[in-house]
């Protein structure tokens, strides 16, 4: 179908785009890559009065690697930052993460942060940001405000910017040293939003011990899902851990619900397959940084 | 209300051209409908079947999640600008006539785009590469085996004559920019 009509502006500068977002408010809709967007309003699910172009503003395009972390622009392409061997490299969950997300060819448009905005519940890279504990920087009329992962999820296609604020920016933060990482999930076809998936990080000490296991979940929860599965599996070695005991935990700490397109039950049990998964691939992660690039023993067993 | 209208320059195949279009024009609708360039078509209108891909700046992208005032000051190709200025099919063109990589041809032009772009990235892929690179794309005519076989084909037709690069085409490197 065709897009219902709107009125189109095209901003030129941040500070242009915030004044056009406070004066249009609710009636208007950011457009970033529109590979969300545009397919709701062909649809007709979504029938913006007004949409504001960000794609010619200056200065949204950063990857921008630190000692921290990863920080990228709003207007900074999936394909991008997925072909960014610094950024993968700071954080390797991005690109494990961004491989999963739609096709290649949606990848070329859709924005990161712009998946992170739209909030889906069934997308790769809110659940990367949640498990990361990462954040999101907000710019809107009155200011700007960073805003942690945990809170800026607020729904199924929620968050908690305005309608008045951009999203200027995401930061993933390095993950701690000895940290492992993965990424799974099973879809209908490939490239297809997942019934279920699980990213997980395991970080080990010196001895190649368990200290931590994390797992963040999509298209089990309303939103991302981030569960601390360290109990299950502490001070094992990642061959001795007992990780079917830490897919039994996350099962029973997740309430998935039906839709058309799979049970609760189906979901539940994908979910703790693919916790058995993804923590094996992130503790196999964690051991091949381990012996790439070894630690001296008694040291960073923080946790 | 009544309709705002904008009147846009695109660049298409290395040719500008103009056209008065209301903001919701989607760049597919103005490709076929405002420029008469048909060769790109439209099937699902929401960026699953891929049957609408074209380059922008190299770039393989949906032309239907996309308005056709966002296009301006991109070099767009679509299938009418593939082959050589000659009329010599592009290798990647040839190859899918050769191994019967298209039946009716609806798909096509979506198939061509992604997969010359495809290889220019990746100039001697594997089948499975081939077969993961048009993923994304869906004919309901061929069964997909001569679509897999008309990538390899193209790549070795390219790999004979190299350099017979047509225009549009090279941009692909610069990453997601656009
Ligand atoms: C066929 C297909 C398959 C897909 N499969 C997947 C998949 O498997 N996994 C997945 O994660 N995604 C998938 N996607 C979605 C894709 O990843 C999108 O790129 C992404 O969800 C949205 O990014 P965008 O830049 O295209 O945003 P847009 O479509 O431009 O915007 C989406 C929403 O976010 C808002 N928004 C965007 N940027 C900002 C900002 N900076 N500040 C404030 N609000 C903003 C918009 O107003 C809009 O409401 C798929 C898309 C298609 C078409
Ligand atoms: S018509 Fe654009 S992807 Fe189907
Ligand atoms: S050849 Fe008919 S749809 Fe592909």
């Amino acid at each position: 179908m065709k897009p219902p009509a709107f009125r189109y502006h095209a901003p030129a500068s941040l500070a242009e785009t915030l004044a056009t977002l406070a004066e249009v408010g609710a009636r208007g809709k950011v457009l970033a890559g529109g590979q969300s967007l545009v397919p709701l309003m062909n649809m007709r699910l979504a029938a913006p009065e007004h949409i504001v172009d960000i794609n010619g503003v200056a200065g949204l395009d950063d990857v921008t690697v630190d000692a921290g972390g990863v920080r990228i622009g709003a207007l900074v392409r999936h394909a991008r930052l997925e072909a960014d061997a610094e950024a993968a490299a700071a954080v390797p969950l991005l690109r494990q993460g961004l491989r999963l997300v739609a096709h290649p060819v949606i990848r070329n448009r859709g924005t990161t942060v712009g998946s992170i905005a739209h909030a889906d519940p069934s997308a790769e890279m809110p659940a990367a940001l949640a498990l990361l504990g990462g954040s999101v920087e907000a710019a809107g009329a009155a200011g700007r405000r960073t805003v942690p992962a945990a809170e800026f999820f607020t729904g199924p296609m929620e968050s908690c910017l305005r309608p008045d604020e951009l999203a200027v920016s995401a930061h993933f933060p390095r993950p701690e040293p000895g940290t492992g990482s993965a990424f799974t999930e099973v879809a209908r076809r490939h490239g297809d939003y997942a019934l279920c998936g699980v990213a997980a990080l395991v970080t080990l000490d010196a001895d190649l011990r368990i200290t931590a296991a994390r797992a963040g979940y999509l298209s089990v929860s309303p939103t991302p899902a981030v569960l601390d599965l360290t109990d299950a599996v502490a001070g094992r070695t990642p061959d001795t851990a007992d990780l079917a005991a830490a897919g039994r935990l996350a099962v029973g700490r997740l309430e998935p619900e039906d839709d058309i397109h799979a049970t609760a039950e189906y979901r539940a049990h994908l979910a703790g397959v693919l916790t058995v998964r993804a923590l094996r691939a992130a503790a196999e992660d964690a051991l091949a940084r381990a012996t790439r690039d070894p630690r001296p023993a008694g040291s960073g067993s923080g946790r | 209300m009544t309709e705002q209208t904008h009147e846009i320059r695109l660049h298409v195949n290395g040719v500008p051209h103009t056209a008065t279009v209301p903001a919701r024009r989607l760049l597919s609708d103005c490709l076929r409908h405002d420029l008469g360039l048909t060769g790109t078509h439209v099937g699902c209108e929401h960026g699953v079947c891929g049957a609408c891909t074209v380059r922008l700046d190299g770039l393989p992208v949906r032309s239907c999640l996309m308005f056709a005032v966002s296009a301006q000051g991109h070099e767009i190709t679509t299938v009418e600008g593939m082959a050589a200025p000659d009329g010599t099919p592009h290798p990647v063109q040839r190859a899918f006539r050769e191994c019967h990589g298209l039946q009716c041809g609806f798909c096509t032009p979506g198939f061509l785009a992604v997969v010359a772009a495809f290889l220019e990235e990746n100039p001697d892929p594997t089948e499975e590469q081939a077969r993961e690179a048009v993923g994304g794309n869906l004919c309901r005519c061929t069964g997909y085996q001569n679509i897999v076989r008309s990538v390899l084909r193209a790549a070795e037709l390219a790999r004979e004559h190299p350099g017979a690069e047509p225009p549009g085409a090279g941009a692909a490197a610069e990453g997601g920019r656009a």
